[in-house]
């Protein structure tokens, strides 16, 4: 699951949500997709905590290969 | 007779050339456009006239470059040069160096003219325009290092959502060259493969500063992304080319950081919600399927009711437990970020978005500890109830056997046939279904042997 993109993560909960709200489930099929709905919301909101803050700047060199570089800035800072 | 002083052409032709080109070497001369050439050799020839009379005019192609309009017929124009005689065609034509667009400045009939020309392309079109994605990992910036625009952008993103990846492409914004550099950046990002929304843009300026966004290069580039793009440029009242192509304007570089951002605070308030609308809807299922046990035991048809209702006790009780889990642990998290995001905007200024986001999390958060899973626990105990009356009840079995009960419509057993009168409704209870019936006649005695 961890694979899963966000979006399609996103998209397949929406899904469970309509299927459960449209109430056409068995209570055997609604405990499942609810479970997997659960698993779904858990692993976006750890998606969303998890991203990881890096800013970088691009540098070309003279092949103009690209390559990126921490960009060192300081918020405080007027320029 | 004095004899005549006779001139060949070229002495002529080099007299007039020696007066004119010493009386008019540099000359402001205002007129129309008309006969435009523009030739291989880069070089353009025109008429330039007016009611009365006309002058050759010709524009080299080192000076055509410094021209930032496009020069064409009928245009009102100020044109500097100076007056040259051509010897070979006995003509004289004005060798211009500067040309200016006579109402309108340069720069805006360029503008003018570019827009006129991508408009009609399509290259505006609302159908070009692609959404930006809910939820952008990376964001690309180009615009210069060293600017206020890449500042703002950082401390905005950096205030609202600590988690995000940036990368910029380093760009000059204004001078010459700075349109190249520009769209090499987005070519750049475009190139790296993994940046989910552009943001393309610089602070505040002149015209001039801004000029490199209404580059053709720029436009061109914009048009070309594979990745959205968002234009912010200068200030609110600065419309350059760069905005019409792109995805979405920004009226600052400040508000494009807050566009991308929100986005991302929408998509918090989108799982909360999805989250309740899931927790909500099973919570339903399950009260729905109570009702339903309660229903079925009511017909009394149930041979071992407390089976089926036990099961369907523990599937609720796994319910609630879920339920309890989901509102405690996975709700905790997402109402923690929202909240370190609120903190960091008090600071700023109120965004009645984020805010009311955060109150819907805050609402539902109780909804869930409190009156939802309060509302299943109710319908446990209302199942529990149940059970132990169906248990009270088992010796009921025997209508499987061919019983049958007979009770009035207010419910009373009847078991003397004088509880009755001809004519009187009473419903029979079978081991499957109830039968209505009309009471024809009564006996207080049948042949029956009496006990």
């Amino acid at each position: 699951m961890t694979d899963l993109k966000f979006e399609d993560c996103l998209a397949r909960l929406e899904q469970i949500v309509s299927q459960l709200e449209a109430g056409q489930l068995s209570l055997e099929d609604s405990l499942k997709v609810f479970e997997e709905g659960i698993g779904l919301a858990r692993h976006c909101a750890k998606y969303l905590a998890d991203a990881e803050r890096r800013i970088e700047v691009l540098a070309k060199d003279d092949t103009g290969a690209l390559s990126q570089k921490p960009f060192a800035w300081n918020p405080d800072e007027e320029p | 007779m004095a004899e005549r002083a006779v001139l060949t052409v070229s002495q002529l032709t080099d007299q007039l050339r020696a007066v004119v080109e010493e009386q008019f070497p540099a000359v402001w001369v205002e007129g129309e456009i008309s006969n435009f050439r523009l030739y291989g050799s880069g070089h353009a020839y025109f008429t330039l006239k007016d009611e009365g009379a006309q002058v050759r005019g010709v524009l080299f192609r080192n000076r055509m470059r410094r021209i930032r309009f496009e020069p064409g017929d009928g245009q009102h124009v100020l044109a500097f040069g100076s007056l040259e005689v051509y010897a070979q065609r006995g003509e004289y034509q004005l060798v211009v160096e500067l040309l200016e667009p006579r109402g309108l400045g340069a720069l805006q009939l360029a503008f003018e003219q570019l827009k006129a020309r991508l408009s009609a392309e399509g290259l505006f079109a609302e159908s070009r325009k692609r959404p930006l994605p809910r939820f952008p990992r990376r964001i690309g910036i180009v615009t210069s290092p060293s600017g206020a625009a890449v500042r703002d952008i950082l401390r905005i993103i950096g205030r609202r959502f600590e988690g995000l990846s940036i990368v910029i492409a380093p760009a000059r914004v204004q001078g010459d060259g700075a349109a190249q550099e520009i769209a090499a950046g987005i070519a750049d990002l475009n190139a790296l493969g993994d940046v989910d929304v552009i943001i393309v843009g610089r602070g505040g300026g002149s015209l001039e500063d801004l000029w490199a966004f209404n580059e053709e290069t720029v436009a061109r580039a914009i048009a070309g992304s594979k990745i959205p793009i968002i234009s912010a440029v200068g200030h609110e009242v600065d419309v350059t080319i760069a905005d019409f192509v792109a995805d979405l304007r920004a009226p600052t570089p400040s508000a494009a950081a807050e566009l991308v951002v929100r986005e991302k605070h929408a998509l918090i308030d989108g799982l909360v919600d999805l989250r309740a609308r899931l927790e909500r809807a099973m919570r339903q299922r399950l009260v729905r399927d109570g009702e339903r046990a309660t229903s079925l035991t009511g017909r009394r048809v149930l041979t071992d009711p407390a089976r089926p209702l036990r099961d369907l006790e523990r599937r609720v009780d796994d319910a609630v437990r879920h339920l309890r889990h989901a509102a405690t642990a996975g709700l905790r998290r997402a109402t923690h970020r929202v909240e370190i995001a609120t903190a960091g905007l008090r600071g700023a200024s109120p965004f009645a978005r984020l805010s009311s986001g955060r109150h819907r999390l805050e609402r539902v958060d109780t909804r869930l500890s409190g009156v939802m899973t309060r509302s299943l626990v109710r319908s446990q105990h209302r199942l529990g109830a149940v059970v132990g009356r169906l248990d009270s009840l088992s010796p009921l079995a025997v209508l499987g056997r061919g019983y049958s009960l007979t009770r009035t419509p207010d419910g009373e057993i009847v078991r003397d046939a004088a509880q009755v009168t001809p004519g009187d409704a009473v419903e029979v209870l079978l081991a499957r279904g109830r039968l209505d019936c009309r009471v024809e006649r009564t006996k207080e005695r049948d042949d029956r042997p009496q006990v």
